[in-house]
């Protein structure tokens, strides 16, 4: 089976902390990480490959430093990695994104399954992996929490959905984008973490890329920020102590209006 | 030539811009800013932040996208489960109709289904001018390549300029599909609609990174202008019994209904059927509860106020609680109108899930905890005395 892995280097948000004066994110000093859906699509495509074998090929679209991410999954157990990272690719939206990964998942060629997280922490859109499916024309299945069956035409899996979860089955080649309930990501070993730190890493750059360059980074996405700003700061909460008795009835009185009756 | 710089002449090195910066791409060498343009996204949050006038961004691309004159009309697309709308429609149509108001054309519902014809009248009593159906036994289940399929055909052939969805499953599924498909612009998550009285662009607003961001965001050159807006933000559009329209029934060539996905069966959850996503009052639980038993304090507080049960991600890792309960970044995005926690400290995975709550009360025994940053009222004591208290009194306030 041959499965290719899309992700993308995001801010750690553990390290992430909010400045009390301000309200606004302390950004300084915070580490990348892969964004955390998208280690639970990693560990799905590594436990896929000890099953049946095959090869696992991953791939982000960043900029250089996020072949940090890439070496980490490579240390848990992916054959192969590539970044793809130009500066033309700079102010992409979920548009080109997913137009870009697309034209690198054409130029590796055959694949059975595509695998992304449900979305990115900081982007939140849950765009990219569904706009890859699109621009590959191939069918996808989103927030997959388990991997019933798989063979080499078919899978049936389980979508997770606001009341429960739907049981979907789906042609291969396809793409799905999966949540944290499908598995427990492991731990890079030793052994991983060595190989990893000597892998190669392809680096693909738009021009070795079969593309329209017209379709790329801020010119090729149609959706352009106006504006960014901070949400209105939270004042911080009334503080009511005193006797629990005192302090519900205080809490209810507050409340006021606010509460159904 | 780069799209972005800084005028060393007139940058002071104030550090604003740094501050201002999303993707922490500034940092001030020589008492200059110096832009990182590996990080950079070129999102102009520093040039507005600048107050001398110090950086310079080239916003303007060459690139024309669709002839824009030729769209028009605001289009809600109502989604539908089991024949029944969902409630995230109504908000859609009562946003909506804001927006076309403000532009001066029509609304449109956009209802896909089987046996679906018949909900026509109640999109239309909900402030829709026309409704458009495909009424097929295809269309019985959501599945996203029919359903992509014939949007993307509605939209060649109507041209509307607003393309509003709910941010559902469903929704971010298959809209995202369409957007690609039509070559245009589509804003997830949206918080904020309206319209820019200059330009008549939609400004769609969301939050990012968990919330801690606000991002105005355009579509200006393509049509159209695609958006998938959050539950419980809207208001619902009001009934107007009675209200006429016009129902446009359309039918396409079988071959559009081909699907490489099938439905098998769709199972719902047993723990509760109350959608976290979807209730207006949610009390949650984290370690402070110390065992799976005690959640049933947070059930009962839950009922007494009609509202679901959430839960910390550190209660569902120990297994309290199933997974479907969780509330923060690796779990769902809520904003209910009144969030309680109860003994969460507040670590920012969880903040990020919650913060757009309306009113937000924390029950945690530690003064410092976090939760009480972005609480609206705090009570600093025991949860176990304080819950079943207030379970107590709502059961008198909340005559339910």
């Amino acid at each position: 089976m041959k499965i290719i892995v899309c992700i993308k280097q995001v801010p750690n948000s553990a390290d992430v902390k909010i400045d009390p004066k301000t309200n606004t994110l302390i950004r300084e000093g915070v580490e990348s990480v892969i964004n955390p859906f998208d280690t639970y699509a990693i560990e799905e495509a590594v436990r896929l490959k000890e099953r049946f074998a095959g090869t696992i090929t991953i791939i982000t679209m960043g900029p250089p430093q996020a072949e940090a991410a890439l070496r980490e999954a490579l240390s848990l157990g992916c054959d192969e990695a590539i970044l793809i990272s130009d500066r033309a690719f700079a102010g992409s939206d979920t548009w080109a994104t997913s137009y870009t990964l697309s034209s690198a998942i054409k130029k590796i060629g055959s694949y059975d399954l595509i695998l992304c997280g449900k979305q990115a922490s900081d982007g939140d859109t849950a765009q990219v992996g569904p706009g890859v499916a699109t621009h590959l024309d191939i069918p996808q299945v989103t927030y997959v929490k388990k991997i019933e069956e798989i063979n080499g035409e078919k899978a049936r899996v389980e979508r997770l959905v606001e009341d429960g979860y739907e049981i979907v089955e789906v042609s291969l080649p396809c793409l799905f984008t999966v949540v944290k309930e499908i598995n427990v990501p492991r731990l890079p070993s030793l052994k991983g973490k060595i190989k990893a730190k000597a892998a190669k890493v392809a680096v693909w750059n738009a021009a070795s890329l079969e593309c329209d360059p017209k379709r790329l980074g801020l010119e090729g996405s149609p959706t352009k920020v106006m504006k960014i700003f901070n949400p209105p700061p939270r004042k911080g909460a009334v503080k009511i102590t005193g006797e629990p008795e005192e302090a519900v009835d205080k809490l209810i009185e507050l409340l006021g209006k606010d509460l159904p009756r | 030539m780069e799209r972005i710089r800084i005028l060393k002449d007139k940058c002071t090195g104030c550090k604003l811009c740094v501050r201002a910066c999303p993707f922490a791409a500034i940092t001030i060498q020589d008492r200059k800013a110096v832009i990182d343009l590996t990080k950079c996204n070129l999102c102009g949050a520093c040039v507005e932040a600048c107050k001398f006038s110090a950086i310079e961004l080239k916003k303007e691309t060459a690139a024309k996208g669709t002839d824009l004159g030729l769209y028009k009309n605001v289009w809600v697309f109502c989604e539908q489960k089991k024949g029944k709308i969902q409630s995230i429609s109504w908000e859609l149509l009562g946003e909506g109709r804001k927006l076309a108001d403000k532009l001066k054309v029509k609304l449109c519902g956009i209802l896909l289904g089987s046996n679906i014809s018949g909900a026509a009248a109640g999109i239309i009593e909900r402030g829709a001018d026309e409704v458009y159906v495909v009424d097929e036994k295809e269309l019985e289940n959501y599945l996203d390549e029919p359903y992509t399929n014939i949007l993307v055909e509605l939209v060649r052939e109507y041209r509307p300029e607003i393309f509003l969805c709910g941010a559902t499953t469903l929704g971010r599924s298959l809209v995202s599909r369409v957007a690609v498909k039509i070559y245009t612009g589509l804003t997830a998550d949206c918080t904020g609609l309206d319209i820019d009285k200059e330009t008549g662009n939609l400004l769609q607003t969301r939050p990012a990174f968990g919330g801690n961001i606000m991002a105005t965001i355009i579509t200006p050159n393509y049509r159209p202008q695609m958006a998938t807006v959050r539950h419980k933000v809207m208001k619902e559009a009001a009934v107007q019994k009675g209200r006429k329209g016009a129902v446009i029934a359309k039918r396409f060539d079988k071959k559009i209904y081909a699907s490489r996905t099938r439905l098998i069966n769709m199972v719902d959850e047993l723990e509760q059927t109350v959608n976290l996503c979807e209730a207006d009052i949610i009390v949650s639980g984290g370690r402070g509860l110390g065992c799976a038993d005690n959640f049933k304090l947070i059930r009962e507080l839950a009922i007494s106020i009609g509202g679901a049960v959430g839960a910390s991600r550190a209660a569902v890792d120990s297994d309290w609680i199933p997974y479907s309960h969780q509330v923060g970044q690796t779990g769902k995005t809520v904003c209910p109108k009144i969030y309680i926690a109860c003994g969460i400290s507040g670590q920012i995975q969880h903040l990020i899930g919650m913060q757009s709550s309306d009113v937000i009360i924390a029950i945690n025994r530690d003064p410092d905890a976090p939760i009480f940053n972005v609480a609206t009222y705090g009570i600093v004591g025991d949860l176990f005395q304080v819950v079943p208290l207030l379970t107590k009194r709502f059961k008198e306030v909340c005559k339910k």
